[in-house]
């Protein structure tokens, strides 16, 4: 099939993606508090107005205040009432962190992820270690539940990366040495007793404090999946070239909100540029003029992140992200936009801690 | 365009995050610099001690000859720039262009450079005061009948460094010949200097492994400041704030410079107008060295006007001017911001502005902050005490008694005064970093005397040494 006909037939499968979703949240029978509540003000129904991805406008901008401080069961879709729910905050740089509900969300979103990942990098029955944020994020559970879907086990390293962040503001260097060394040690400890793991989980700072104490290759790491802060292309080539060559070395890109986006298969003509791509249809990213987030900037152009989720457990429609990228064309592994070079927007990034763990 | 690479001891290499720095004058880049990401600096820095090796293997005699020639060719020579090459003229230009700094005051800086590479044994001998220098060869020695030993404590120097002059890089050359590897991260607007210094070095002989050049973010710079056993950080106070408790980080923020008469009875003030104007003004006013302050016992008003009346000649002039003496701001907005800062601080009583006219100027497509006299007749003025990189002074008169305490930490002051009492007092307190007695601009530098602290000393540790 070629490509375009592929991206037509994906912005079909959204279109009636987002019908379904509508039509889920909004229902008396199924949907959530809020947005039953939020419809009460509308002077039309969404489930009878909103025929595809396009008509979502008509619901404004998601704001992130809604999902700051509680109830936070007025987001559980009265379908999923008797399940067991689970809550994950996001980083929390920015203040009152936001949170959202889930039930299977992170199991699906990261089941869809691993069958992007080779079995030569990631070998089914090979053992995990997340070294990454834990806590109240999603990570570590989601990481975890990777881990087994793939067979394997997954071992963990506590990081709260608030406090991380905390070191960071007030110029507390020696503690956070300290802190990272702690961290890292404990990380070794796993690598150097346990030969069956395989695959790891870490940030790109993470990375590089432990490529400074360990041979990865020579433990027995064979992919690794890197993520949880921004990465840029000069950093991807600094991993691949001189922190672990011979790795399967994948960057990610998630968030509480999102899921997790996969990285374009590395192709050296993108010269280390990191290309994400949302899991389609159940996540949307679309690059907007900052000053007009009507517009939709063009392929190359930069503009600012708007992401809307649409999965049964979290409908969030064009909710303004404070990050920046330039637009990418469809692929024919995933034909929908993608987003190169993501990064905080560049009139936040003096004023926030950001991706310190 | 112009490429700076970063240099991974003495390795040149292009990154793929660039930041252009653009022309002050037109907007367009000028230079494309390369960044270091903070990881790439952490993993270089575990093979530091192999650098500190290569360079330990040649003797100080040797080093300082390559220190001479590379002052000959730092200031005449054409040297390589990743590919192409950088002519003396070309440098001044490019410096100019992107710091804002008059070609002729960057031109005085070149030989600045050169005159500390060249006269770098008296440099050491003011450091050192006096020490064979073979010592360091050997570890130990033998002067003047007693045994001596100093052993080296860092395996390199860190150096971020500031983009306002490029003097200032004077200060971490002779790291060089004390056998210690640099590691400097560049001001964003002033990559130029360390470069070409780093290129003279190494078209001299030096070994190219002591001299890495990072290019890099604020983590980047964490990094070299965390990891290098010594480093310099020049920056305003949120930038040093977190390292002024860490010894081995040596701290250059607001120099607070100034020049202190008190003469009694007397009134020969106005005999040291000029040198007042040379303190505050020269090389634009930029430099740490340069008086901030005039703290007088009496006449402060007079002084004051003359004073106001003597720099409001100095007007600006295009950067390629010959008598060009006041630089151009990089950011525009900066100069505004300081200057309605300096306005608003104006409408707190006790001081007052006896410079008149406009103080934010266009011309030739640049933006110049005029030189400004504030007379204050409160010492806890706001603006009494305070250090802007354009030529900026506050007179403040105060009680002879309350002088050295109201002050505060100065780097260099110059105290004009017969009173034995008052120097007695400057020469103990340790609130000034170097102390000049007399008629004695705070630009002056003596090359024999260690200037914003001591190189050697920081670098290097006298220890107990027999020899059975």
């Amino acid at each position: 099939m070629n490509l375009s006909r592929k991206i037509n037939e994906s912005r079909k499968a959204l279109d009636a993606h987002v019908r379904e979703i509508v039509k889920w949240h909004f229902s008396p029978r199924t949907g959530c508090p809020f947005w039953l509540e939020f419809a009460k003000n509308l002077d039309f129904d969404p489930r009878k107005e909103i025929g595809g991805y396009a008509d979502l406008k008509c619901l404004g901008h998601f704001e992130d205040e809604w999902l700051r401080g509680g109830p936070v069961r007025r987001w559980v879709p009265k379908a999923y009432a008797n399940e067991p729910i689970y809550v994950f905050e996001t980083g929390g740089s920015t203040g009152v962190p936001k949170s959202r509900i889930s039930i299977r969300d992170f199991h699906i979103d990261y089941e869809l992820f691993s069958e992007s990942l080779s079995d030569e990098g990631f070998p089914t029955g090979s053992d995990w270690l997340m070294l990454g944020p834990t806590g109240p994020r999603r990570l570590r559970l989601a990481v975890e539940h990777l881990a087994q879907h793939r067979g394997g086990i997954c071992f963990h390293v506590d990081l709260d990366p608030r406090w991380v962040n905390q070191l960071v503001r007030y110029g507390k260097n020696e503690e956070l040495d300290a802190y990272k060394n702690h961290v890292i040690s404990q990380a070794l400890n796993v690598l150097r007793a346990h030969e069956n793991v395989q695959c790891l989980f870490t940030t790109p700072k993470l990375l590089e404090a432990l490529c400074e104490k360990i041979s990865l290759p020579k433990v027995g790491i064979k992919g690794i999946f890197c993520g949880g802060t921004e990465m840029d292309a000069q950093f991807h080539r600094f991993a691949r070239e001189e922190l672990v060559p011979g790795i399967d070395f994948i960057p990610t890109y998630g968030n509480t909100l999102m899921g997790l986006a996969a990285c374009k298969p590395f192709d050296p003509a993108d010269n280390y540029a990191i290309i994400y791509y949302p899991p389609h249809p159940r996540a949307i990213i679309e690059l907007v003029n900052p000053e007009n987030p009507e517009e939709l900037v063009d392929y190359g152009e930069t503009g600012r992140v708007m992401l809307t989720t649409l999965t049964k457990e979290f409908f969030m429609p064009r909710f303004l992200e404070r990050d920046e990228a330039e637009r990418a064309e469809p692929i024919p592994e995933y034909p929908w936009d993608g987003v190169e070079n993501l990064r905080l927007l560049t009139e936040l990034q003096e004023s926030v801690v950001v991706g310190v763990y | 365009m112009i490429h700076i690479p970063i240099l991974r001891a003495g390795r040149s290499y292009r990154s793929l995050n660039t930041v252009r720095v653009p022309h002050i004058k037109t907007g367009e880049p000028l230079v494309e610099v390369s960044q270091a990401n903070r990881g790439l600096i952490a993993k270089d820095l575990v093979d530091i001690p192999l650098q500190k090796e290569v360079l330990g293997q040649r003797s100080v005699a040797e080093l300082l000859s390559i220190c001479k020639k590379a002052a000959r060719l730092f200031a005449t020579a054409t040297l390589p720039l990743d590919g192409t090459l950088q002519s003396p003229t070309d440098y001044i230009q490019q410096v100019s262009g992107t710091t804002g700094m008059p070609e002729a005051l960057c031109e005085q800086n070149l030989f600045k450079i050169q005159g500390v590479l060249e006269n770098i044994d008296t440099v050491l001998d003011g450091l050192t005061r006096g020490l064979d220098l073979g010592v360091l060869d050997t570890g130990w020695g033998v002067q003047n009948g007693r045994t001596l030993s100093y052993v080296c404590e860092t395996d390199s120097l860190g150096a971020v460094l500031p983009s306002n002059s490029p003097g200032v890089h004077s200060l971490w050359v002779p790291a060089i010949p004390l056998k210690v590897p640099l590691v400097l991260k560049p001001g964003r607007e002033e990559p130029w200097t360390p470069y070409r210094v780093a290129q003279a070095f190494i078209a001299a002989g030096a070994p190219t492994e002591a001299f890495s050049f990072y290019p890099t973010d604020y983590a980047g710079a964490n990094e070299i400041l965390v990891r290098c056993g010594r480093a310099m950080l020049f920056g305003g106070g949120s930038t040093v704030a977190p390292w002024v408790n860490t010894p081995r980080v040596e701290i250059h923020g607001p120099g607070r410079s100034k020049i202190i008469i008190h003469e009694g009875e007397q009134s020969n003030w106005k005999q040291y107008i000029d040198l007042i104007v040379e303190s505050v003004a020269k090389n634009g006013g930029r430099s740490c060295i340069n008086a901030s302050g005039v703290w007088v016992t009496t006449y402060g008003r007079e002084i004051a006007e003359a004073l106001a009346e003597h720099l409001a000649r100095i007007e600006p002039k295009p950067l390629d001017h010959p008598e060009a003496g006041i630089a151009a701001w990089a950011n525009p907005k900066s100069a505004h911001g300081i200057s309605s800062l300096i306005d608003r601080h104006l409408k707190e009583p006790g001081a007052t502005e006896l410079t008149t006219g406009d103080r934010v100027v266009e011309l030739d497509g640049c933006t110049f902050l005029r030189p400004t006299v504030i007379w204050c007749d409160d010492a806890e003025h706001p603006l009494a005490n305070i250090e802007f990189p354009f030529p900026f002074v506050s007179v403040v008169e105060v009680p002879p008694t309350q002088l050295v305490e109201a002050m505060g930490a100065t780097l260099v002051a110059t105290a004009i005064t017969e009173d034995t009492a008052l120097t007695r007092d400057l020469i103990a307190t340790p609130l000034i970093d170097r102390l000049n007695v007399g008629a004695i601009p705070t630009n002056q530098i003596s090359w024999d005397s260690p200037h914003e602290g001591n190189l050697f000393e920081h670098l290097y540790r006298q220890r107990a040494f027999q020899l059975g």
